[in-house]
This record gives C-alpha cells, structure tokens and sequence, in this order.
C-alpha cells in the first residue's frame, strides 16, 4: 500500500537508453517539508531523476511517486503537487514579470480574481512589485530567478524541484537565493529537492544523497556524512604545487592531491601534521588550513574517484 | 497563507481552452513587442511583390490569361508567403523556448498536451489573418476588384492555410534540438512548398515532371483557393485552375491533418 504522506518516493528506480544506465535502482524517499539535495558530477543521474521525477521522463523499471501519484500513471495530479525551477530561467523574455506570472497561472488552471490576488501576494512577498510591468530581459540573473520563485510559488506547490538553480549567479545572489528558499520553506512547509555539482551548495540541505554512475553512493545528513570519515585534511595554498606534492612526498611518503590552486593531504591529526609540514616546506607554502573531511571526501571513499567543480578528474 | 488553490478539481478539458487562450496571447504580445517580425512577416511579402512586379512587368505572359500583370499574379502569392513566414517565427522560436525558455514550464504543467500544439497553431494562424486584413488593402492596387463574399472567403483559405503551415512548423520544430536544423527544413521543404504552389509561376505552363510535383504539392490548391476566393465574380481570371469545389476539401484536409499530428506529436513522451 503506497504512503500517502511522503513527498517523494522512489522504488528501484532505473533509466536506460540504449546501453546507456542513466539511474540503476534508486530507491529513496523525501518526507513533506525535507530539504535535500541530490549532488555528483555531470553526466552522474541527476538530470535523469530530475526529468523523471519532474515527469518529463518516464522510468525505464521502477517507480517513483509524489505524494503517493505515480508520476507515470497520475502525472497530471503530480503536477499539481510539484513546482518546478529549471536550469535555465522558464521565463518569457519578452513579457514582463506580471505576464509571466499570469500565464503560469492560467497553464495551472488559475484565473479571474484568485489568480491577480495570488499573483500580488507573490510579487509583494518576493519586492518584485516595483517591477511588475517590467520586461523580464531587462532584469538581472539574481532578479530573473526570484521572478522565477514568484511565479512557481503562484501554485503552492508541497514540493519544489530545481535543477543547479544557481547556475550563472554571482556569489551575493547566490546567498541570496538560498536565503529565499529558506524563508519560503519555512512559510509554507514545501519539501524542496535539489540537483547540484557544487558541493558548498549540497552543504546548505539538511540531507544530501551522492548520486555517481545512476546509483546512489551516500545518502544522510551532511554533518553525519563528513563525520564518518575519519582523520582531517591539511590543505596548501603556494605558487607551485606541484612542487609541494613533490616535498610532502619525499618528506613524508604521502601522496597529496591538487584541489585548484591547493594541495591537500588525509591525515590522522591533523595539528601535529601541520607542524611538521610547515617546518619541512617553509617557503614552498603560501598558507595552510586544517579542516574537518567535506563531502568530497565522501565521494572519494565510497566510490574511490575525485570529483571537484562537477568533472570526475 | 492564503488557502491553496483548487486547480486540481478543474475538469480537463476547460483547463485545456485556458491554456490555448493564454498561449495564443502570449502569441500576440510577443509578436506586438519584436518589431523585426512584424517587418518580416508584412514588410517581406510587400517588398517582393514590388520588386517582382516591377522586374518581371514586361516578361510575364499567363498561358490562359492574357493582358495580366505579374504584380496582380504574384499578389495572392504574396499574401500566402505572409503567412508561410508568421507560421516560420512563430513554430521557430519553440526549438529554444523548450530547452531554455518558457515552454519547460508549459511542459511540465497540468495543462494537456493538445493545448501546447493548438495555443501556437491559432496563435500563429490569427496573427496571418490580421495581417491579411491589413494587406488585402492593396488588392485593389494590383488590380483586384473589390468582392466582399470572395474576400471574406480569401480570409478563410489564409486561416486554413495558416493552420496548415503552422501546423508543418510546428511538427519539425517539436523534434528538432538546434534552429540549424529547422532552418534546413525551411530552405529544403517550406519555402520550395510556396515557390512551387502556383505562387511564382502558374502550373499550366510549367514542364510535366514540374507540373506532377506541383499537383502533389498540398500547398498548391491552397494558393488555388485563395485566388478563386479573390476573384469570385470573374471566372475567367482564374483559368487552368482547378476549382473550388475540388481547392477547399483538399486544402481542408490538409489543415485538418497535420494539426492532428501536431497535437498527436505533442502528446508523445519525449526521451
């Protein structure tokens, strides 16, 4: 018998075109209310569960259900349930704010007065007012997702589905956005589920599940993730890092790795490490970092690959 | 909160005709707001007929009609690429309104699927049609008599056609993922499908191997219609046409049947 009350469920759920496993058995379930986020590298599944859940796709085997609809056999009572924000603004650039809010309305079977007076109360709550008679290409990229915001709220939908919503946003809209979502969250007590590759943005849920390859490799609260990976990471910031590899290598047999413009190396403590590296490297090193394991971490134990800024390296 | 709203008890298909009337206004603005498609679409066919006119004044011989000027030959031509080229901006812009625009949302929303095809589909053919109004204004210019009842029926051909041709966009461009693509099939289908409707030059004239694509060509007996349609009272002006009792069923048919698979093509799951 389905449980009515789970925002999101999915059973053993796969996707396959042609040889391709997109999703390979994915089971998970979101309670009402929950804030997750669903991360791994491109071209790991998470697109793929997007459009299923969101019912562009259907499963290949499996099912995943909203609210206890099936999004295959009850997809239209699914999409009452859902709103959707996808990776590039569903926004008519030609149109102003209001226009595209009233349209969004109408494709969701609102009119007449009920639709203006939601339609106000999502622009007030949003400060978009101001801006209801302006085109939408004439506003920012921070200011096209909160009509974005606007207008998927119109319907109040119990479960918000958003695709790496901050794609093209600068780092104040950024906080911004998350900030929004917070509010909006704890006003109308939506669950809200997440794509992302960036891993600072999965930190920001209360529960991250780590897709890679279709399957699920990690599933939990992100605190509780990071703290099953034992040690600490000492990170290296220096104009050469090959360089530095190289000395923490000879020094102390440790392969470091290269994270952009660091090195970082696992180790027991990381205090002690610490001290000794920088007496061993003095001048190769600009600065250094002792932090707790992140969710890179995590994916690098459970599926022994790096993933950083999206890309498997 | 406010209380949420009741959609979900909306019966189906009254949300449908919602969903068609907002898209065909959203046709509407959009169109108003981008004046290089109201240039295309009006400026384009008057520009031709001028210069057509103008070029082949002394050339033109109709087989069947004597003493007739290219520019009066080519003017219900030139209505008919009016329409041909709203229904080009209007299905066009759907390629990249689905994969980073507005359409995702449509595609997502509980709103049917036919109503996604027919929204665009009399969106496009009503703006054609208000154009027509506007351009029947020089059919007296050209030469063609005045004839309420004939010119009432020619707005009925350009809507048919319109639906017609929106309809052919409409089903290329709900497949296709670059607007490369759809231009191909504009400059290897769509635009051959006018020049070889009767349009440019009349059937009656043309080589066998041509006058058999032309007959085979849907477009032809809608570019037919329209000049019976022009010239009701005057029989004679359109000789070597077929008539409209044959011009209005095809044409009719052709409507009806790539509208149906443009609302069939919409209801598909797509990958």
């Amino acid at each position: 018998m389905p449980n009515a009350t789970l925002a999101v469920s999915a059973s053993e759920l796969s996707y396959h075109y042609g040889e391709r496993r997109a999703l390979d058995h994915v089971t998970f379930e979101v309670a009402p209310g929950e804030f997750t986020a669903i991360l791994g590298p491109n071209g790991g599944g998470k697109t793929t569960l997007f459009r299923v859940m969101t019912t562009l796709a259907s499963p290949s085997n499996g099912r995943v259900e909203v609210f206890g609809d099936d999004v295959v056999t009850a997809r239209d009572r699914v999409r009452h349930h859902i709103g959707v924000v996808f990776q590039a603004p569903a926004l008519d650039v030609k149109l102003t704010v209001r226009e595209n809010l009233l349209h969004h309305g109408h494709l969701h079977g609102l009119s007449g007065k009920p639709l203006r007076q939601q339609l106000s109360h999502a622009l007030e709550r949003l400060e978009l007012s101001d801006r209801r008679r302006d085109l939408v290409e004439s506003l920012s990229g921070g200011l096209k997702r909160r009509v974005e915001l606007a207008k998927v709220m119109l319907t109040q939908p119990r479960l918000l589905l958003l695709d790496e919503p901050t794609t093209g946003l600068d780092p104040l809209a950024r906080e911004s956005f998350w900030r929004l979502i917070n509010e909006l969250r704890e006003e109308t007590k939506a669950a809200v589920l997440y794509t992302t590759h960036l891993l600072e943005e999965a930190e920001r849920a209360g529960r991250v599940i780590i897709l890679d390859q279709g399957m699920i490799v990690a599933d939990g609260a992100p605190d509780s993730l990071r703290a099953q990976i034992s040690g600490q990471i000492v990170r290296f910031r220096g104009r050469d890092t090959e360089a530095i590899k190289t000395r923490i290598r000879e020094t102390f047999q440790l392969e470091a790795e290269g994270e952009g413009d660091s090195v970082r190396v696992v180790v027991t403590d990381g205090g002690e490490f610490a001290a000794r590296a920088s007496h061993a490297l003095g001048d190769a090193i600009e600065s250094l970092e002792i932090a707790r394991p992140t969710l890179y971490d995590v994916f690098r134990q459970r599926t022994g690959r790096s993933f950083a800024n999206g890309e498997i390296a | 909160m406010t209380t949420p709203p009741t959609s979900i008890t909306i019966p189906s298909h009254t949300r449908g005709w919602l969903a068609v009337g907002t898209l065909l206004r959203r046709e509407f603005i959009r169109f108003a707001r981008q004046k290089h498609r109201v240039f295309g679409a009006l400026g384009q066919p008057i520009l031709f007929l001028l210069l057509f006119g103008a070029g082949w004044s002394g050339s033109f011989q109709h087989p069947l009609v004597p003493d007739r000027t290219y520019a009066e030959y080519f003017y219900p031509g030139t209505l008919v690429l009016m329409v041909l080229f709203t229904a080009i901006f209007a299905t066009i812009s759907i390629i990249e309104d689905r994969t980073q625009g507005f359409l995702q949302s449509v595609l997502v929303a509980p709103a049917p699927s036919w109503s996604i095809a027919l929204g665009k589909i009399l969106g496009s053919t009503v703006l054609a049609m208000l154009q027509g109004v506007i351009l029947l204004i020089a059919a007296p210019f050209v030469g063609i008599a005045f004839n309420p009842i004939g010119w009432l029926g020619a707005l009925v051909v350009l809507a048919l056609i319109g639906i017609a041709m929106s309809a052919v966009g409409f089903l290329f461009a709900w497949k296709m993922d670059s607007v490369q693509g759809y231009h191909g099939i504009m400059n290897v289908l769509m635009i051959p499908m006018w020049l070889l409707s009767g349009a440019m030059f009349p059937a009656v004239g043309a080589s066998g191997w041509m006058r058999w694509i032309m007959t085979v060509n849907p477009l032809t007996y809608g570019t037919a219609a329209l000049r019976q349609m022009l010239y009701l009272g005057s029989p004679e002006m359109t000789a070597g046409l077929p008539s409209l009792a044959v011009t209005m069923p095809l044409l009719l048919l052709f409507a009806v049947s790539t509208c149906a698979a443009a609302v069939w093509v919409a209801g598909r799951p797509r990958k």
